[in-house]
Order: C-alpha cells, then structure tokens, then sequence
C-alpha cells in the first residue's frame, strides 16, 4: 500500500500514530513493511491457507463476535442435506464434474430454499454444467464479475439459531476449516506458528464491540486461479468478527487504475449493464419480465430490478422503448457464453474477431502471455489505438519483440492502425470513481492541442456518423442504432463540438415524469415514466446540482466529509452501516458509534446516510408477501442480499465452491498439503495450447527445469504497463529500469550478482533485468523444501524513456473461473545469469527449455 | 575610495552568502544568508498563473485532489489539492509528476495511420480517421453479424469487433461507449478491471 498507493497509506499511518497496530502480509518485504508492526513474509499463492488458518483460530478459540455473528450473518441457515465439503470428498465440493471441470451448485443452497445466482451475475449455475457446455455448444459463462449484488433468493431458509445444528452454516464451516491449523499455514505459507499467533492475536483483540480491524488489499489478490476465493476468505473472517458495515472495519480493495472503479460500476465489461444488471443471455429466450423475473430478489433492493433496467432502456432508447414493445429490451444483444477478454484474444489469432479497439490500455506489454495478444493483434483486419504516448500496442507492428525474433515480419502483417491521441485529464471534463466508490469531478484546464481529443468527442462522433451512414437502413438489425438517444448539448466549436460532460452525467443520474433529475434509485418507477443510465449513480445530479462537484474544504467538515464529491450509493460512506448498530437499533460502543435509530425522530440517525430503508425501525417485521425494500427486516443490515446477511457460506453465486478451501497455484512447486488430490483450483480455466502450457505438476521429473517461483509487483515511481510513466523524465530517473529481486541466498546458489544482468525464463519468454539482490525477498520453507521467491516489476517495455523486456511475456493464461481474471501473481520459473538470447536464437532457447519439460508446442 | 565607494564595498562583501553566513544569525547558510537578487526576482509558477482549476490526479485510484495551474492557456504547475480529505494536499511521486505527464514533448499530437502491410506511418487528417473507423465498424459489423444462433435463439449481435480500455477514462466516457456499442451489437467490451 506503501508502495502503490502512497497517499491512501497516510490514513494507515495516522491510524498507527493513534495505537493502532499494523501488519503487512506479503511475498515481499516493502515500503510498507518498513512502516509496519508487523511484517509477515509469506508464500506467494497460499493466503487462503494463511486466511481459513485465521478464521480456525476465531472458530474454535470461540473469539468470534457471537451476537453479530448470529443476528446478521447466515451462520444459523441449514444447508442442504446432500452438501458434502472437501473433507468428506478429498479436496471437491459436492457436484464437481470431471470432465467439463464444472460444478453443479444445486447442493450448495440452504434447505428449504432455492437461492439463485446472484443479481449482476448468470443464472447458468443453477443449471447442471453439462447443459450449459453441451458438444457444439459454447462455454457456460459461469458466474460473472461480482458488485453490489448478491443472490436472489425465494422460499424460507430453515434457521436454528442455537448455532448447533450440524448441517448449519456454522457447524459446516467449523468443520471444514478444522485442519487449517498453525502447522499447516506453517507448512503451506512457511510462516512460524509464533508470528501466526502473533497475528490472531492482535486481530482478536483488536475486534468486537469496542475495537475494528479492516483488510485492506491491493488487487493483486485478485490475480489468483482461486482470486474470488481469497477475497471470500477476508469477507467471513471480518464478518465472523464483526468487522463488516462499521467504522474502521471492512475489506478495502485498492484499486490501480483512477477509474477502474466507474469502469467497472458503468461497465465496459462484457457481462455486464450499467450498475451490475447482467447482460440477457441468449440460452434462455427471456423477454423483460422473464429477464427481471430471473435475476431480480424478492427481497431488499434488487426486487427492484424491473425499474432499473426499464430505466436505462428509456434513457438508451427513449421514445422509441414503449411498454407495448418490452421497452425495446430485445435491441439488447445477447451472450451465449464467456465472451471475456482471453476469449477474444484466442479469436484474434484465430481470425475471427477483425476489429479492435484499444483505449487507454496497453495490452502487447500490459497483459499476461503478452505475447498471445500481440499475436491476436497481428491477426487483426483494422485497430483503433487511442493513448497520450506512442504506446507498444500501436507500434507491435514495426518493432515488436516477435519481428526481432523473426516469428514475424511487418509486410506480413495485414493490420490497418489507426493511432489517435487522446486529451489528457487536465484537458477534459467528467467524473473518476476512486476506490472507494467515490465520484470526484475534474474541470477542463485548458483545451487540447493538436488532433488530441477526448474520448467523449471520440465515442460521440463516431456514434454520430454511424447513425448518419445508417439513417436510411431499413434493416431491423440498425434499428437500435437509429433509436439510440444520442443528442447531447455541445460545446465547442466546428471539429472540436463535444458532449457537455455534465449532460451525460444528468443522463446517468436520471430524470423523472418531469423531465427533472431524481434524487436517488428509490425514485425510478417500471411503467416508463423514469430515465437512469446507471441506477446506483442515481443521486449524482440531485436537485439538478453536479454532486461530484462538491469541494467543501476537509477542515471544515468531520471525518466523513460528505460533502467532498459524491459516493454511490446515495452518497453513502460505507456500506451496510446498519450493522454498527445492534440489532435492536443501538450502536455496538460509543466509541464506535456511526449510525443508530432515532425512536423519537422515527429513523435511522448518525455520521452517515443509512444504508437500510431510513424510517424502517429495528424491530419491523416484514409481513407476509412483502417485497423488495418493504420484505427487509428490521435487523437485517445485508440489503443486497435477498436473505439479508452477510454470507459466510455462499449458497449460490460462486462456481468454484460454497467455502473457499486452499488449492496451489496453477503453477506451484509443491503439492497440496490440505488436499494431496486436488493440487490446484479444480475448476479453474485453463487454455492448453500452444504458447500458453502450464509448467510441469511438483514431483514430476521434468518439475525441476522451473524451480523458482516468482510474483509481478509494482514500484511507487512507476505506473502499471507504463504508458502513463515511461516518458516522464522524473520518474525514469528514479526508476531507470527492469530489475529482477532475489535473495541473497539464490543468488548464491546460481551464481547471480548485483547490478550484473540476469534473465528469468518460463515455457512463454524469457524476460531479463539488473539483479537486485537484497534481503527483502525472503526464501521460505514450505512443503518440505526451501522456495525461493524472485520479484518481478512489470513496468516495462520496449517503448519510452526507458525501456525493457515485460514481466507478462513470462506469464501464461490461466483464469479464476468466477471473474475469468488471470493468475499473475504466483507461478514458476528459472532464472540465469546473464542476458538472454536475441533474434531467432531466443525462439530456440525456448524451444529447448520446454522440450527439457516435456512441454510439446503441437495442438 | 571615497565615502560612496566604501558603502559600495560594503554592499559587495554583504551579497556573498558565505559573508553573510558566518556574520548573521543563518550558520547553515540556508535561509535569509542563501538569498540573493535572482532568488528575490524568482516567482512561483502558482503565483504566475492566471488560473487555478480543481482536478483528481490520473494515476491510481485513491483519487487524491489535485489543482492545475495555467498560464495563457497552458498548464505551467500541477500540486496537491490541500482542501481534499482524501489527500490533504499530498501527492505521491507519479502524481507529483503529472506535469511532465501532461506536457511532455514525446506525448503524441498527431493522428498516425499504417495502412495494411505498411512499412511505416502516414499522417491521416483526424475528421477522414474517424470516418474511416465508422466504415470498418459497419463493414465488420455486417459481415459478423449473428441474428440467431443455430437453434434459433435471438443473439443480435456481432462477434467481429472487440474493445479494451476505460480504466483510465471518465465514467461519462465509458458510458458512450457501452452505449453505442451495445445498440451496434458489440458484445465483446472489456477493460482493466478484468485483467
């Protein structure tokens, strides 16, 4: 965090010069580790063992916050008789089918309920896998990006709230964490029982009515075959401890990119509508009722899905989306599969997807097996590249590591490039989402030069002129197009005429039967009569203001600052923050008060805006058929949720297993301790083929031509793939270049010397950089042996001030299979001394290092 | 020397700094003893600028404030926002240099077009580019387009243009482009957060 998100890190700083006590858990000793309590080196790839080690410690120690605990998590529903665990199936969950690598969730749900895949997500786990991937068929599309959305939910879950039902949630995880023991997260992630005591112990005290502990995360833990897991692991741990929707509490993801969070909110993602709708899907054959049917809860406020998604079609497709036409719901295209982004990239290379636009990202460099989208873009009929800097993806063609080696040549090459340059922020007005769900409203500085352009004038014209060229069709595949809502007020003048960014932010916060904007998502209505581009942004242009606009002074207002930007949603701080108060209403402490019920006022009170029906009292009970918001009960802080609690066990929602259980890395140099059968995630996704094998299984005789494990990290004076840093002067002279960091000890043991070249070699590439041989990356001892651990920064590549080889050219392609994101933070590898070869000599030295692994390159 | 000429001297010892050093109240030499005419003449580029606008740094998504001086239209000075709770004025290395991010003579200002197996880049006037791009959408979008799959069901859609970017792009921007994608049929829309 130290690290990579220097200036979030004060606010740890200023938590520890108050008595709070930090530890840092990590591969690699860092900045942040410097400033730390506690610093916990540990096995890139085994947190969940480290974790479940944690949550045995609160399970069977009994220091878990047991009225939370019982009140608002579903540690009382009974799970479903025929559930079996991984105990009871060496390592499998209950469902598992070989042969698709699938599993049927249907056992995983609570007893007389059905609960469904979540809202923002598919339904296709409900279904048997083989139906999904039938012969012929396409790949099931799994459960999809987690948001704000948890699972609908029907029937009545049977509940004992005595906790002792042996098929209780809570019994369930008792006994499937009862061997993650301190000897096993010593054995797994090499870290001694007396510093793993040291952590419960401080996480114990530092938890319960008096005192929080909050995670805080950098997305590197999303980069796991087993990703979602790991974060599942943090949630039941906090939620076990009462550490979920109370101030100085929570699991905080820090996120890399300034908008990664609004991309991800008002998605360009594949899956996907604005504010986690899930995109129809073709396998069904829904109309809108069937559609909302399926993916909307009866209870809490995704029973109000039907005026969401009615909503934005109105703001998409205005006048022309009627009630007597489904809202012009069926101009939405479908999916029928995983149509992620590793999809496309194999059809690229294959020559089925010709077009491409790349957009503030850099995928030649910036992208596991780097190589494999450098092939997709060399595939390609045209390419549309739109950057501040002359980035790797738009110049592959020319100079690109696969023209050095020979493997192509530029004539060959049939991509069309069309290189754009873009406005920089300071040029440009519009809304970042931070990380903490946060919009903050940038104004224009100064006008852009040159022909760079903003991607709103971008996206705009291009729109403009298709709708143009398509104005007279009378194909019915163009009548989308044609009723697309696309009249925004400019400013500007001639070529340079731009959306006035505050009209699209109106847009997105919606507007009422009026023609007024609303005041927030409560306000939409199914019949039509409502707009909203993205209902959980609804409030950001409240009473017609630009509420992410606001700059009041932080000296002037309290530690909550409400009235700096705005957060979605409603403004909220933090989420769930019914459950600071018990649940008859009364904060836990006074010392960590934040939000109570005001019996004589009628509602909610405290530092923040609610996240509960405001004049709900503690004590309502829904009556019988209540819906939506009106079916949540008083004490019931989980409104997202269709049970209304925080899941310690996820009855639907996640393809990989209800409980999260320790699997290796797909790449891993010892087997699994916990479950000898099942080595790494069962389910994960994996692409064999060509460029893209998987290094030998630990044990094998060809396991040790790659020994070593490494894990990709960033520096503070770099930026991600680097199109945003590797041309600025001051960061270059601060850090000048690629280095690979190693231990003292594997220095030694290959003869490696500081400063001097060495270069790090996988099935993939070969990638070289300075050795930087220092004390901070720590050999461990884990499954009988000693693991060296080698630090790769990613920050490079060819193009820029300074420049060299990609760390992602050493990675291959292997996916968690809830979010379909990659494995790059925990694989295998070897590692020389001195540079590595050049020019066709390099396609050789690979060639040989995978024949030596047995790894054949025929499909 | 007369009288004017012994002040003058006077006035000569005193500008040097080490003088000054080892006579006044400044030992280390670097407060009041380290001035001199060009540091007094020497103004801040924040007080040169005739206006100062509020912005969010580019970099990570912690969204510290940030305040964009400009002179005559042009950014001279970026720093810290000191009224933001989020960042209280500071600013790590890379947001400390998003000056040089935003004004950098390397940055591209001209649109750059290869024509298939070209050998080099040709200049493309911007207003011909965009159109260009409009054709290739609705020539891929044409020859790619699925109405139904092969039982019959409604898919709408093209699965011969794909799009990767808007981590780094304002939530109005992402949300043209989902918006013109999705009524084009252009389901395969992804960006950073997946990867």
């Amino acid at each position: 965090m130290a690290e990579a998100h220097p200036v979030g890190f004060q606010w740890v700083m200023e938590a520890k010069r108050r008595g709070a006590t930090v530890i840092h858990v990590d591969p690699r000793f860092t900045r942040t580790s410097a400033m730390a309590d506690l610093y916990v080196p540990i096995r890139a790839g085994t947190d969940i063992a480290f974790l479940g080690g944690l949550i045995n410690h609160v399970l069977s120690t009994g220091t878990y916050f047991e009225e939370y605990v019982r009140a608002y998590t579903n540690a009382p529903m009974i799970v479903r008789k025929d559930f079996r665990d991984t105990e009871d199936l060496d390592g499998l969950f209950s469902g598992f089918h070989e042969q698709s690598a699938r599993y049927d969730v249907r056992s995983w749900q609570y007893a007389g309920a059905d609960v469904e895949a979540s809202a923002g997500r598919r339904d296709e786990l409900a279904g048997p896998p083989s139906e999904a991937g039938g012969p012929g068929g396409h790949e099931a599309a799994d459960a999809e990006q987690a948001g704000s959305g948890g699972a609908p939910f029907r029937g009545t879950p049977t509940r004992d709230d005595s906790m002792q039902n042996p098929r209780c949630v809570f019994q369930v995880l008792k006994r499937h964490f009862a061997r993650y023991t301190p000897e096993m997260v010593h054995e797994i992630c090499g870290i001694p029982p007396e510093t793993f005591a040291r952590v419960a112990d401080a996480l114990v005290r530092n938890s319960g009515r008096e005192r929080t502990t909050t995670f805080a995360y950098a997305v590197g833990w999303t980069h796991h075959t087993v990703g979602v897991q790991y974060i599942r692991t943090a949630s039941i741990l906090q939620s076990l401890l009462g550490n979920v929707g109370r101030p100085g509490g929570g699991i905080l993801a820090l996120r890399g990119h300034a908008s990664i969070q609004g991309s991800t909110d008002i998605p360009t993602l594949y899956d996907l509508l604005p504010g986690y709708i899930p995109m129809p899907n073709a396998q069904r054959e829904q109309n809108l009722t069937d559609f909302v049917e399926a993916n909307a809860g009866d209870k809490g406020f995704w029973g109000d899905m039907d005026a969401y998604v009615v909503s934005l079609l109105k703001a998409w497709f205005g006048d022309a989306a009627t009630k007597e036409n489904d809202f012009c719901f069926d101009h939405l295209p479908r999916l029928d599969g995983d149509h992620s982004t590793f999809h496309t990239v194999m059809a690229q290379i294959e020559g089925k997807a010709p077009g491409y636009f790349v957009i503030g990202e850099n995928p030649a460099v910036g992208t596991a097996n780097s190589r494999m989208q450098r092939l997709g873009l060399a595939n390609l009929e045209w390419l549309v590249v739109r950057d501040l800097n002359m980035i790797e993806t738009a110049t592959f063609w020319k100079d690109g590591p696969e023209i050095e080696t020979g493997e192509l040549r530029t004539e060959d090459i049939g991509t069309e490039v069309f290189f754009l340059p873009a406005a920089a922020h300071t040029e440009k007005d519009g809304t970042f989402t931070n990380t903490q769900r946060l919009l903050q409203w940038r104004h224009k500085a100064i006008e852009p030069t040159g022909d760079r352009r903003s991607d709103l004038w971008f996206y705009y014209r291009l729109g403009r002129r298709i709708k143009d060229k398509l104005a007279a069709s009378s194909d019915p595949r163009d009548r989308p197009v044609q009723d697309l809502t696309w009249d925004y007020p400019l400013h500007g003048s001639g070529d340079r005429a731009e959306p006035v960014a505050e009209s699209v932010l109106r847009e997105i916060n919606g507007t009422g039967p009026d023609g007024r904007a609303l005041s927030g998502y409560t306000e939409l209505r199914a019949d039509g009569s409502t707009t909203c581009g993205c209902w959980i942004y609804s409030g950001v242009y409240a009473d017609e203001v630009n509420q992410s606009a606001r700059r009041k002074p932080a000296a002037e207002q309290d530690l909550v600052a409400a009235e700096w930007g705005w957060a979605w949603p409603m403004n909220r701080r933090i989420l769930y923050n019914r459950a600071s108060a018990d649940p008859e209403g009364r904060p836990w402490s006074e010392r960590k008060a934040y939000m109570w019920w005001d019996a004589e006022a009628g509602r909610w009170a405290g530092r923040d805006v609610v996240d509960f029906p405001a004049t709900t009292p503690p004590d309502y009970v829904p009556p019988e058929g209540a819906r939506a918001a009106a079916a949540i009960g008083g004490a019931e802080p989980f409104v997202m949720q269709s049970d209304g609690r925080a899941w310690l066990f996820a009855p639907a929602g996640l393809a990989d297993g209800p409980m999260p259980a320790h699997y290796e890395p797909d790449e891993s140099p010892v087997g699994n301790a916990l479950y000898p059968k099942q080595r790494a995630n069962p389910a994960r996704r994996r692409f064999d083929r060509p460029g893209n094998r998987s290094h030998p299984e630990p044990d094998t005789a060809a396991a040790g031509v790659f020994p070593f494990v490494f894990t990709t990290f960033r520096v503070t004076e770099q930026h991600t793939a680097g199109g945003m840093s590797r041309w600025s002067g001051y960061l270059n002279e601060l850090q000048p270049a690629m280095f690979l960091e190693v231990s003292p000890e594997l220095a030694a043991e290959r003869g490696l010397h500081h400063g001097a070249w060495a270069h790090v070699v996988t099935a993939r590439s070969a990638v070289e950089g300075r050795v930087l041989v220092t004390e901070r990356a720590t050999p461990l001892r884990a499954g009988g042996r000693t693991v060296h651990q080698i630090g790769i920064p990613w920050h490079w590549g060819p193009n820029g001030l300074s420049t060299g080889d990609a760390a992602n050219e050493l990675l291959g392609v292997t996916l968690d299979p809830n979010v379909h994101i990659m494995e790059t933070k925990a694989a295998t590898c070897d590692i020389v001394a001195g540079r590595r070869p050049r020019g066709p000599a390099l396609v050789e030295y690979l060639a040989a290092y995978r024949r030596r692994a047995g790894l054949e390159e025929t499909p | 020397m007369g009288h004017e000429g012994g002040v003058g001297a006077r006035e000569w010892i005193e500008s040097w700094p080490v003088y000054r050093q080892l006579t006044g109240d400044d030992p280390l030499g670097r407060g009041v003893a380290a001035r001199s005419a060009r540091t007094d003449a020497k103004q801040a580029r924040t007080t040169q600028a005739d206006r100062v606008t509020k912005s969010v740094c580019p970099f990570c998504a912690v969204g510290c404030g940030q305040q964009i001086f400009t002179r005559n239209g042009e950014v001279t000075h970026i720093e810290g926002d000191p009224d933001s709770p989020i960042s209280r004025g500071r600013l790590c290395p890379k947001g400390s240099s998003t000056l040089s991010l935003v004004t950098s003579p390397q940055r591209a200002d001209k649109v750059r077009y290869r024509r298939p197996h070209g050998t080099g880049w040709e200049d493309l006037d911007l207003e011909t580019a965009v159109d260009m791009i409009a054709d290739r959408v609705l020539a891929t979008r044409a020859a790619t387009w699925q109405d139904v799959d092969d039982k019959g069901r409604r898919l709408n859609r093209t699965m011969g243009i794909a799009s990767l970017g808007g981590a780094t792009l304002d939530n109005e921007e992402n949300y043209l482009m989902k918006k013109l994608y999705t009524a084009l049929g252009a389901i395969q829309i992804e960006n950073q957060a997946r990867i």
